[in-house]
């Protein structure tokens, strides 16, 4: 195990997240506010911390997969560590704990909270709570892969650690090529995001939340009714850009260099859409009765469908109160989240796919013995290796989500809120049902649940098996 | 630069180790999944895997953004049909190996028909290198022009030499040969002399010749090149098919030990003028029988690396001058390297070299006329290559009435495969191709090497 070279990238990661404080900084400058100190106390430590590390490149540059995997899950505790300093400096969020699950929510683009007055904060801390899911969306690691020079080897074994999805895409040859057309894509989408609220007549300071939060897939909201108060044309372009947030960036990649018919052939894509669009008809049909037109169902129904498939958690009205069917496709949803290689959690549409056509793939070999067929997905051949590890994340996961359960128990609240509260975390979604539902927070998990939650968030935005590494022994024994 | 390189055998690994570290855009190509994972995980490339010749594959690769293409995978056909069909489709420049010595032949014709950048045959690759080896056995740093028509060779001035207080104006006629010393490193300095530059001990020269006046000059001058004079080689493969070749051409007597006793027919049959002797290479008593002691060099050419190492190790203190053991397998050279085997050849690294400098040159001539570009003397001075083109302006005026830079100098004009040292009556003519060796860098045409006004 190199230390020397993941101490060295965890330096790097806190010379970045020093200059991702600078917004914050000068959002308390325009409003005047005093909290504001806080954010340049945490940003000169994260600072001279990061220079002092980064000073020197290490002499042995040996990067390997368990050096990828171990900085890169080391890399979003330290950041979510040094994220959360400033709401204990500023005393907004006085207790640590607390601070952490916020930080670790915003990162990890969950958007759970556990405060129950979210105006009570600062402008500086809502604009920080907001951006660091603008960070975590697409990544640190990725952020940093785009501008360090770093040896090729130790791009791609950090690529591959922190990506969403069964298997690494590149778009190009260079991975710091990559890492700069998706920041490209990501920043592009938006900034049209923010036009389009301005249009809408949004706030500056609450279009910009708003779209850090779409973007990054997050879905902490500004008002403590979250996007309740906002007109149906403001809800409509958060919909729109929720939805387009969970597709793979590939597909826009695709697009941007013309080659629209493999932005078309994505199957996940196509899976993704179809699914969003069946639940809204269902969903639609079944709360009927609760919105005056046809027009406000449909919105109401897609605007929910659209928050929790993205994973972002937004709300626009409280679910909750929804009849049981409903209720039952986003629940559903929560587990099928969004594209991989987007921003968004869950179990990814593609592993979904992969699934099912390995269930094709079995009743097929019962049927026929001795037939061979290669599963395919946008027209390649899925590799083995793929397949195994989509079996193997599908059994990893469905375990964790239930020990998980299994320890939120000795809360003794309710079956559904300790099931959904799980659910949001582990995907990145945010609102749970009951007591975790959107009009709701999480300052009722107290003690062992609350850490066990901020551990699955973690888990979920890293997709296991990062975290499993760093968990595991054999990792550390030299 | 986009590069593709097709194959990831050990030389399309090695190449893509290389290509990657020197910040070009790599996609790899491979008919096996697990290869293509491997590389793409070790390495910051892109992995597809397919069949490189399919139209389809290539296309995924983007190669209409590509400006080269490398196929180097085990079979010849398959390499030449990668480069034809990319070609089509993309319009780059293509690198081809091509093993098989039957078309080694016709070599020419398919490059110009295919319309294939390069061709790098890797025995006769490693047979030149090995040949080169042992024709100056001396350390003399050889560069190659003009497809092996002109050579640069840079030599240091050994003390009490007969250049020293020479002229260097008076080299040619002294020594009757053709040639043009164009460097002079002298305590550190780098320059390139006029006519009346005086040779001094300890200089280091770097001259341009063709190879036949280059022996000829050494001999004249007395330095001692060592040429080998009589060559053992174990093994009768490819590499000792070009090789023996070379040798014999060069005067050398050869003597092969192989195994097979059909393939010492065959080589019989193609080399009367050599000795061919049917056994076992590893059995001593066979070696001493051949006289190893009274040989020259010893060169070791099985297909086991091993066999050869062990060879060259018990032929070490046996032999006169040389001793070369060819290695295969890459993955060891510190070790090779250090048990002190005289000379050791890996043909996979020739070939990657190979590439290497074409791709470099290639990347060097961006935008620019330069045919080929070379850095000899360690980087300091640049050799580049122009074909003179039709339009221009200084086409048949001699060289003496031209205003060339400072540091510049014409060193060679080769005129439909004739070779000319030029002196200052020399005019340049269309289709000519011309090397111009110069201190000043980032020469784009053959109009830069005038002075600016």
């Amino acid at each position: 195990m190199n230390y020397s070279m993941i101490v060295y990238i965890l330096g790097w990661v806190l010379n970045i997240e020093g200059l991702f404080l600078i917004p914050p900084c000068i959002v308390a400058l325009i409003y005047g506010e005093k909290s504001g100190s806080a954010y340049l106390i945490t940003m000169v430590v994260c600072l001279s911390l990061g220079l002092l590390v980064t000073r020197k490149k290490p002499h042995n540059t040996s990067f390997f997969s368990r050096e990828g995997f171990t900085s890169v899950s080391l890399s979003w505790i330290v950041l979510s560590i040094f994220g959360a300093m400033p709401f204990v400096i500023s005393g907004e969020i006085p207790h640590f704990s607390d601070a952490l699950f916020e930080t670790i929510s915003g990162f990890t683009t969950t958007g759970a909270s556990v405060l129950s007055d979210v105006e009570a904060l600062s402008h500086c801390s809502l604009f920080w709570r907001s951006f660091t899911h603008w960070i975590g969306g697409m990544g640190v690691l990725v952020f940093i892969l785009a501008v360090l020079p770093l040896r090729g080897g130790t791009r791609v074994y950090l690529m591959r650690a922190e990506s969403p999805g069964p298997s690494v895409s590149k778009l190009v040859p260079k991975l710091k090529s990559t890492a700069m057309i998706l920041y490209g894509i990501y920043v592009t989408i938006t900034v049209l995001e923010v036009i389009f609220l301005l249009v809408g007549g949004m706030p500056l300071f609450d279009a910009l939340t708003i779209s850090f939060g779409t973007a990054g897939t997050g879905g902490f909201a500004i008002k403590n009714d979250s996007m309740a108060g906002y007109s149906t044309y403001l809800q409509g372009v958060v919909t729109v850009f929720m939805i387009l947030c969970g597709i793979n960036f590939n597909a826009y990649f695709f697009i941007i260099s013309r080659r629209f018919k493999n932005a078309f052939r994505m199957e996940e894509v196509r899976a993704y859409l179809l699914i969003i669009l069946a639940s809204i008809a269902v969903i639609a049909f079944n709360i009927r009765d609760m919105f005056p037109s046809i027009f406000q169902t449909v919105h109401q129904a897609a605007f929910q469908v659209g928050s929790i498939i993205t994973t972002t958690g937004y709300a626009t009205t409280d679910f909750n109160i929804w009849p049981e069917m409903s209720k039952t496709i986003l629940i559903a949803l929560m587990f099928v989240g969004a594209c991989a290689g987007s921003t968004g959690g869950g179990i990814k549409v593609s592993r979904l796919v992969i699934l099912v056509k390995t269930i094709k793939k079995e009743i097929l070999g019962i049927i026929h013995p001795r037939s061979i067929k290669k599963i395919k997905m946008d027209g390649h051949p899925i590799e083995h290796e793929v397949m195994r590890s989509t079996n193997v994340f599908f059994i990893a996961y469905m375990m964790i989500f239930a020990a998980s359960v299994l320890l939120l128990c000795i809360n003794e609240f309710d079956f559904t809120t300790n099931f959904t509260a799980v659910a949001a975390t582990l995907n990145n979604i945010g609102p749970g049902m009951e007591l975790v539902g959107p009009t709701h927070n999480f300052s009722i998990y107290r003690g062992l649940p609350k850490y066990v939650l901020m551990a699955d968030m973690l888990i979920g935005r890293l997709e296991i098996f990062p975290v499993l590494v760093l968990l595991s022994y054999r990792t550390w024994k030299r | 630069m986009q590069i593709i390189i097709v194959g990831c055998g050990k030389v399309g690994t090695a190449l893509t180790a290389q290509l990657c570290n020197e910040q070009h855009n790599i996609t790899v190509i491979d008919s096996d999944s697990a290869v293509v994972n491997a590389i793409s995980t070790t390495y910051d490339v892109l992995g597809i895997t397919g069949n490189g010749s399919s139209y389809n594959t290539l296309i995924e690769a983007d190669i209409e953004q590509t400006d080269i293409l490398i196929a180097v995978t085990t079979s010849d056909e398959m390499n030449l049909l990668c480069c034809v069909i990319a070609k089509k489709a993309g319009n780059c420049k293509t690198i081809a190996r091509v093993r098989n010595p039957v078309f080694n032949q016709e070599l020419d014709f398919i490059r110009k028909e295919l319309a294939i950048s390069l061709i790098i045959n890797p025995e006769l690759a490693a047979s030149v290198e090995i040949a080169r080896l042992l024709r100056f056995p001396n350390a003399i740093e050889i560069d190659t022009f003009a497809k092996g028509r002109v050579e640069i060779l840079s030599f240091k001035v050994p003390e009490n030499s007969a250049l020293a207080g020479l002229a260097l104006w008076e080299l040619s006629s002294r020594f009757r040969c053709d040639m043009l010393v164009c460097a002079v490193e002298r305590a550190g300095e780098l320059l390139i002399p006029s006519g009346n530059y005086t040779i001094e001990e300890g200089d280091m020269l770097s001259m341009i010749a063709t190879p036949q006046n280059a022996n000829n000059f050494f001999k004249h001058i007395g330095i001692h090149t060592n040429q080998v004079k009589t060559v053992m080689i174990i093994g009768g493969g490819g590499i000792t098919y070009y090789l023996t070749q070379q040798l014999l051409a060069m005067g050398m007597s050869v003597k092969i030990i192989e195994k097979n006793k059909e393939r010492c027919e065959e080589l019989s049959d193609l080399f009367p003028r050599a000795t061919i002797i049917h056994g076992d290479g590893s059995d001593s008593n066979v070696l001493f029988e051949e006289q190893i002691e009274d040989s020259d060099a010893f060169v070791t050419l099985t297909d086991i690396d091993e066999e050869n190492i062990m060879l060259s190790l018990f032929a070490m203190d046996k032999v006169r001058t040389k001793v070369v053991t060819k290695v295969n397998r890459v993955n060891f050279s510190a070790v090779i390297h250090s048990l002190n085997l005289d000379s050791v050849i890996y043909p996979k690294h020739i070939t990657a070299e190979l590439i290497l400098s074409y791709v470099r040159a290639t990347q060097n001539s961006i935008g620019s006329n330069v045919e080929t570009l070379y850095k000899i003397m360690d980087e300091k001075v640049e050799a580049l290559e122009f074909i003179i083109q039709p339009t221009l302006r200084i086409i048949n005026t001699p060289l003496r009435q031209l205003q060339l830079k400072e540091n510049l100098l014409v060193a060679c004009i080769n005129r439909k495969g004739r070779i000319i040292i030029p002196g200052g009556d020399d005019c340049f003519m269309i289709g000519d191709t011309v090397i111009v060796v110069t201190t000043v860098s980032g020469l784009q045409d053959i109009n830069d090497i005038l002075k600016d006004r």
